[in-house]
């Protein structure tokens, strides 16, 4: 394991907590840029030996999660005139505590999963169920479909953490189809963020209510 | 190589529509592309099939390895798989000539590069699922299959009946894929391979549940009554090189996946074939019950597929009740009719549904009430549809009829089982698929009848114009296919008998030949055929200058009108009410009364009573209990998510627990 791995786990973690906790849109973008980069970064130190395979998995997320989504994002922020405000359903501090119990939580219980030593002294398990906590958190409090997408995001970089525990036993494939799935997922988001402005003049998920069935 | 030719064909029809998604949405060079490339592909693919079903010898599976947990690019082309390839491939070639003018992209620039690529897609799946020997590789056809079949079903989205059809189907297709992915997981335990071969005991516990699961899936996707729902809507609803490929196709495939899921089992029970055969008969007689209710002349030919769908089970289950009793014979006629007739339904609906697309095309209407006279407007429409129709009544000597004899002579040989009531089967199944026979001529007969002869009944029918050629060309194929069979069925054979042979590799197999008299019949053929043609040749020198415009006589009748001609119910009307039991059908009669009675009017309509008097009304009544759940569905996307948190939270704190 290399020495800055662990600290790159909790810099993932306290971004988490930073996305919880920021009112400025823009900062949101930039913190799930942030994480995505580290977590190529955290890739390339997850494993002695470079590979091919894992350093073409590191600059794909580097490339996707770093550079060309929060591009978009910003794209479909200018291009639907978004407020630059987040909207949360519930305050910041109510959201910042429910991170920090989720991330509690995730401690708690990746103490009682039955791992290998490596994995027991290292906090991979736990920051990647606190991030996947925390996407669950942005997706259920946040109001702007732009939230909902990196809310997609987070979930995803906690899926592509635990990845990272299990690279030796999961198959490359899927490495690389979870990266091209998560693409695809936030250029269609992007697309339909666009169609739901148009319809809706407004970008409000919690507007989207009338599509339910009576 | 078979099997290579097929794969590099599926390959071609795969991609066939997508040059078309970036070509001009105006121009007609991504329709000629697309067709360019499925005729190419269905060269490659019959030419592999062709070799692998006249000299099984040739098959060289390919084995490569896959990362997909528990698949493998499995591929193999045996001469039942061929059978069914042969027939897809040329039905996508026939179907894609026809749409060049039936579909051109001019008049539909909305959906014409939408369906193209959907089509591609559907018959690239169609020949996966046949070749496809690996579990995984066999789902992906069968999905892609449906998913194909499902976006160009609703090619015309815009219309809101489409879209109903289209999510009946989706729904239909649904239930057919869980049923068929229970079946396949409880055979990768039996068999403890992922890959689609080797024998099991037909006994054990596990088979009866496969078997089950697996015959009520395929069940669905071949439209076998009562579980072909999806099937009238569907194929009247779907543009007509689509209807005459899912019909003669596409449905087909369920009958395939059976048959490649049975061949795994010998000495299967008894039960397995009663089941199958009772299943055909009543598809049989029911199917072709409906279609004579039925003034839409595509749906009257979707409700023959189901007839005819029963046919092909009623062989199945011939073959199957002949596996159980070790009896080769039975396996060889019930499996060689029911698989010859697979063949000569896809070539002679096929022909059906295309002649049933010009007519569409042409006069832009199916209701055949309005139709009428387009004989003399429509010439070679009309002559392939008379073809196509002998056919399907099984009448000699085309080629519905060999495929009938076979499936008769295997009822008579269940006739012959003694000790047991074996023998009551074959008696009363052999009387009713007379029966399906003479009602097939009937239902025929007023469909010609009130849409080919006769005076048109509307202004549409009276302007209508010859099909152009690229559909004509198809059409003239198919009515060809339709003498070669008939006439040719000596030479198809030994071919029918490597299938038969590959679906029951224990059994040892006197040759069809040696069972039918299928020489025989093609020897007295030959002079009748001659005599006739003879005599039409002697009958058109005689009346050469006879006049062709005469009209029908009318008893001294003043002023006829084209209104008091038979319409499609009043032909059908007796028939209908001798099978109102079944059919329900719905009449709205005038009242009549006094001398001068006013204008009124007259309107009958059978509607699918499985669908309409049963599947909606549960499921109506279902729907009325639903406040109790609703409140679930709030309409709010977050809500949706926090119930997906709550169950991991949940779970975490379960199992972290513990």
């Amino acid at each position: 394991m290399h020495p800055i791995f662990d600290p790159l786990l909790v810099v993932i973690m306290l971004l988490n907590l930073f996305v919880l906790g920021v009112s400025r849109l823009r900062s949101v973008i930039a913190a799930s840029a942030l994480q995505g980069v580290a977590l190529g970064v955290l890739t390339l130190t997850a494993h002695g030996e470079r590979t091919f395979e894992v350093v073409l998995v590191a600059v794909a997320a580097v490339a996707i999660k770093g550079i060309v989504i929060p591009r978009l994002l910003h794209k479909a922020m200018r291009d639907v005139a978004i407020e630059r405000e987040v909207q949360p359903l519930i305050g910041f501090i109510p959201s910042l505590l429910a991170g920090a119990l989720g991330t509690a939580l995730a401690v708690i219980f990746s103490e009682t999963l039955p791992l290998l030593p490596v994995h027991k002294e290292s906090l991979i398990l736990p920051c990647s169920f606190a991030t996947v906590l925390t996407g669950f958190i942005v997706l259920t409090t946040r109001r702007k479909a732009i939230t909902q997408v990196v809310g997609y995001l987070l979930l995803e970089n906690g899926i592509f953490i635990m990845g990272l525990a299990l690279l030796d036993a999961m198959p490359f494939l899927v490495e690389v189809g979870v990266l091209l799935d998560l693409f695809v997922a936030i250029f269609v988001m992007g697309i339909i963020i666009n169609h739901i402005s148009r319809e809706f003049r407004s970008t409000d998920v919690a507007r989207l209510s009338s599509l339910k069935e009576e | 190589m078979n099997e290579w030719l097929v794969v590099a064909g599926i390959g071609l029809l795969a991609i066939s529509g997508l040059p078309g998604l970036v070509l001009s949405r105006t121009g007609s060079s991504g329709e000629r592309v697309a067709a360019g490339l499925v005729i190419a592909g269905a060269i490659a693919g019959i030419a592999g099939s062709l070799r692998a079903l006249i000299a099984p010898a040739t098959a060289v599976p390919i084995r490569l390895g896959w990362l997909v947990p528990l698949g493998a690019f499995h591929v193999e082309v045996d001469a039942l798989s061929a059978m069914f390839e042969i027939q897809v491939f040329l039905l996508a070639a026939l179907g894609a000539i026809y749409a060049l003018a039936y579909w051109r992209q001019a008049e539909h620039p909305d959906n014409g590069r939408k369906l193209r690529a959907s089509y591609g897609v559907m018959v690239a799946g169609m020949a996966l699922l046949g070749v496809g020997r690996n579990v995984i590789l066999f789902m992906v056809g069968w999905e892609v299959m449906a998913i194909g079949a499902f976006l160009s079903i609703t090619a015309e989205d815009h219309l809101p009946r489409t879209r109903e059809v289209g999510y009946l189907y989706l729904i239909a297709t649904r239930v057919a894929t869980l049923c068929v992915i229970a079946a396949i997981a409880l055979l990768v335990v039996a068999l403890g391979t992922s890959e689609i071969e080797g024998s099991l005991d037909g006994g054990a516990p596990l088979a009866t549940a496969i078997f089950v699961l697996a015959a009520i899936g395929c069940s669905i996707k071949a439209g076998v009554m009562p579980l072909h729902v999806w099937l009238p809507g569907a194929h009247a609803t779907a543009p007509s090189h689509v209807s005459a490929l899912m019909s003669g196709a596409l449905i087909k495939m369920g009958i395939y996946s059976l048959l490649r899921f049975t061949s795994l089992f010998t000495a299967p029970p008894l039960w397995w074939g009663i089941t199958v055969l009772a299943l055909g008969l009543v598809s049989g007689v029911l199917g072709v019950a409906f279609a004579i209710g039925q003034h839409d002349l595509k749906r009257l030919l979707a409700y023959h597929s189901v007839e005819n769908i029963g046919i092909i089970a009623m062989g199945v289950g011939i073959a199957l009740i002949g596996r159980a009793t070790g009896r080769g014979e039975l396996v060889a006629l019930g499996l060689a009719g029911g698989l010859l007739h697979v063949w000569n339904h896809g070539v002679f609906k096929g022909l059906l549904f295309l002649c049933a697309g010009s007519v569409l095309h042409a006069t832009h209407t199916r209701e055949i009430d309005h139709l009428g006279g387009l004989g003399r407007r429509m010439r070679w429409t009309s002559s392939c549809f008379v073809v196509g129709a002998v056919a399907i009544c099984g009448l000699p000597p085309l080629n519905g009829f060999i495929s009938e004899l076979l499936v008769y002579l295997g009822f008579l040989d269940v006739a012959t089982i003694r000790p047991g009531a074996l023998w009551l089967i074959g008696v009363v199944s052999a009387a009713l698929l007379a029966l399906i026979g003479t009602l097939a001529v009937a239902c025929f007969v007023k469909v010609v009848g009130a849409v080919f002869l006769g005076e048109p009944r509307s202004s549409a029918a009276a302007n209508a114009h010859e099909a152009a050629r690229p559909m004509i060309g198809p059409m003239l194929v198919l009515a060809a296919l339709c003498f070669a069979i008939g006439l040719g069925a000596p030479v198809i054979a030994p071919a029918l008998d490597h299938a038969v042979a590959a679906w029951a590799p224990e059994l040892q197999l006197q040759p069809t030949g040696a069972l039918a008299p299928l020489t025989k019949l093609a020897m007295v053929y030959v002079p009748l055929i001659g005599l006739t043609a003879a005599a039409a040749w002697w009958l058109a020198r005689r009346f050469r200058g006879a006049p062709t415009q005469v009209g029908t006589w009318d008893c001294g009748y003043a002023a006829p009108t084209a209104r008091m001609q038979y319409t499609s119910s009043s032909f059908a009307q007796m028939l209908v009410a001798s099978f109102a039991w079944a059919l329900r059908p719905e009449v709205k009669r005038p009242e009549l009364s006094g001398p001068f009675p006013a204008t009124s009017e007259f309107h009958s309509e059978v509607y699918d009573t499985v669908l309409d008097r049963l599947l909606v009304p549960s499921v109506e009544r279902v729907d009325e209990q639903r406040r109790w759940v609703i409140w679930m569905q709030a309409g709010s996307a977050h809500a949706y998510v926090f119930y997906v948190l709550a169950t991991l939270v949940a779970l975490l704190i379960w199992k972290g627990g513990g």
